[in-house]
């Protein structure tokens, strides 16, 4: 385990840069998370971090398809404009919430 | 006499109903257990079909053979849960009534949620090997490959036996070089996760074996669709993958029953509390097995570690005493590497697989995290444990929950 300046707050990170404690997050820190993998973020991002944040809360496993799903955003095609190549692997880092993993 | 209800009569249904039929006073229980089909398939030996190496007889046996005496059996499929009126409707209109409700329906494959993949090719150049008629049909079509591009693919999480498709992999590598046509065929695994390996420490002891195994990995394809006319694969971000000869892993849900009874989540697995394996909706329905939508393997090794937590709230409920015990999750799967050889991994909600020795401290004879000859005979051994002590629901000695004593941590 790692700490990393981020918006002017030391922040628990893992090796890949995935925040270990989500009360830790702020939308500053989100912003900068996102300029690092190249995602400005505007206020539909938010809506999405915002739902993964909650559903992250609540202890539902997270898929694509949900959140494609879910009506915050129109559908799968929307997340991917959003966060280009991996949607739900960046959305989770910028969320500060655990990156989606299977058993192994 | 009071009523027990178990929907389901697959891995963890049978075997709760061996345990119960054990543990309950019968003078004053009715058990009942209700499935639509009669044959109960060994599903871990699917993954030997294709490869010649199971045929149909070794993973099939009657579902009666492995019901106690005195029980109620049902044939019929079930429509829905009244969790109000503590009732299930049967399909023809018949009702059950029960004082607890026991769901272990499972999960199911549902190739036809992925655009394209059940069109003019399926069952031709793609198949799917977590079903016997797929199976089958892929060992005919792998039997006459003689080479191009082999790809497995993964269209969705969370699926059944998370290690099954890399196991796939391994053993065609193993099949295609037996047949001296190794050269000839591109092996290529697709997943819409981050790698083949998601944990910190799996990763660093086990993706080399992909490197050394020659097998390519894609990741983060997340499937839009199934191009039959140029037989690609079309990522949602418009990346292609050719195939060949293309084997998935169709999208995995709850069966419909759990949704028409207003229970599950929208993958239709039945919302459960991760610890108690009570529905989170009615206080006398648990949830065992795939059904449950734990977050932590689909395996049968999980269904029977959580066998016993299930086993002793259950008796609690029905005594109305608090539910005390806890599931936490314990998990521990077999990997297949080909060649002889395997691996094994052992973890819960919180501890990711670690290395060590399993079930005996120092000693093992298991070796977690490493390919070793005695894993893979963990592994055939695994086939007689299941039917002779898995779904009978006798005591196997390892215990519910996990241990860390054999265990490494190690920096990832
Ligand atoms: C290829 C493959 C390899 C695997 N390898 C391993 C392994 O190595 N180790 C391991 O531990 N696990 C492995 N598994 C997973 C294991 O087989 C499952 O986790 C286990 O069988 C789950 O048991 P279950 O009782 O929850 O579901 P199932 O055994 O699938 O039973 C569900 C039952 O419910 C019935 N049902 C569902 N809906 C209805 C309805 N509406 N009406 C009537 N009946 C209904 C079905 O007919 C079925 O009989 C593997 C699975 C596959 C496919």
């Amino acid at each position: 385990m790692a700490e990393k300046m981020l918006a002017g707050v030391l922040v628990k990170v893992n090796d890949e840069g995935y925040m270990e404690d989500a009360s830790q997050w702020n939308p500053e820190i989100a912003k900068e998370i996102a300029k690092e993998i190249g995602i400005e973020l505007t206020d539909k991002h938010f809506e999405v971090l915002n739902y993964l944040r909650e559903k992250h809360a609540a202890e539902e496993t997270l898929t694509i398809r949900k959140v494609g799903k879910s009506g915050v955003v129109a559908n799968i095609k929307e997340l991917y404009t959003l966060f280009p190549k991996g949607p739900l692997k960046f959305s989770s880092k910028i969320a500060g919430i655990p990156k989606p993993a299977s058993c192994v | 006499m009071k009523k027990l209800l178990i929907l389901g009569a697959g891995t963890a249904g049978t075997m709760m109903l061996n345990k119960l039929h054990k543990e309950l006073d019968l003078d004053e229980w009715q058990l009942t257990i209700v499935d639509q089909y009669r044959t109960h398939y060994y599903q871990p030996g699917f993954l030997f079909i294709p490869f010649g190496i199971y045929k149909k007889q070794d993973v099939i046996k009657p579902k009666y053979d492995f019901f106690p005496s005195g029980v109620n059996v049902i044939f019929n499929e079930i429509d829905k849960v009244v969790g109000e009126e503590n009732k299930v409707l049967l399909k023809g209109g018949q009702v059950l009534q029960y004082d607890f409700l026991i769901i272990a329906t499972g999960t199911q494959t549902r190739p036809d949620e992925t655009p394209g993949l059940t069109d003019q090719l399926w069952r031709k150049d793609i198949f799917d090997f977590y079903t016997v008629e797929g199976a089958l049909a892929l060992h005919q079509r792998i039997k006459n490959f003689e080479g191009g591009e082999f790809v497995l693919a993964i269209t969705e999480v969370p699926f059944k036996c998370p290690v099954a498709p890399i196991e796939f992999v391994f053993l065609a590598d193993a099949y295609f070089t037996k047949k001296g046509i190794r050269d000839k065929v591109n092996i290529t695994f697709v997943t819409p996760m981050a790698g083949a390996f998601t944990k910190p420490v799996a990763t660093k002891m086990l993706s080399q074996l992909l490197e050394e195994k020659n097998i390519n990995v894609v990741a983060d394809f997340y499937i839009e669709r199934v191009d039959n006319e140029n037989k690609q694969l079309v990522s949602y971000d418009e990346r292609t993958v050719p195939f060949d000869l293309l084997t998935v892993v169709p999208v995995n849900m709850g069966n419909d029953m759990v949704e028409r009874s207003g229970l599950g989540d929208d993958m239709n697995f039945v919302l459960t509390d991760k610890y108690t394996l009570k529905s989170v909706k009615f206080d006398n329905i648990f949830v065992i097995g795939d059904a449950a939508n734990l977050p932590t393997s689909k395996a049968g090794s999980v269904a029977h570690f959580a066998g016993e937590i299930l086993m002793e709230n259950l008796l609690s409920a029905m005594e109305g005493r608090p539910l005390t015990a806890k599931f936490d999750g314990h998990s521990n799967c077999y990997i297949e590497t080909g060649f002889g050889k395997g691996a094994l991994i052992d973890f819960n909600y919180t501890t990711e697989p670690l290395p060590g020795t399993f079930p005996l401290p120092g000693i093992g004879p298991f070796g977690l995290l490493k390919n070793t000859k005695v894993n893979h005979y963990g592994k055939v051994l695994f086939r007689w444990i299941y039917w002779h002590i898995l779904i009978k629901g006798k005591e196997l000695p390892i215990e519910a929950d996990m241990k860390m004593a054999g265990k490494k941590r190690v920096e990832s």
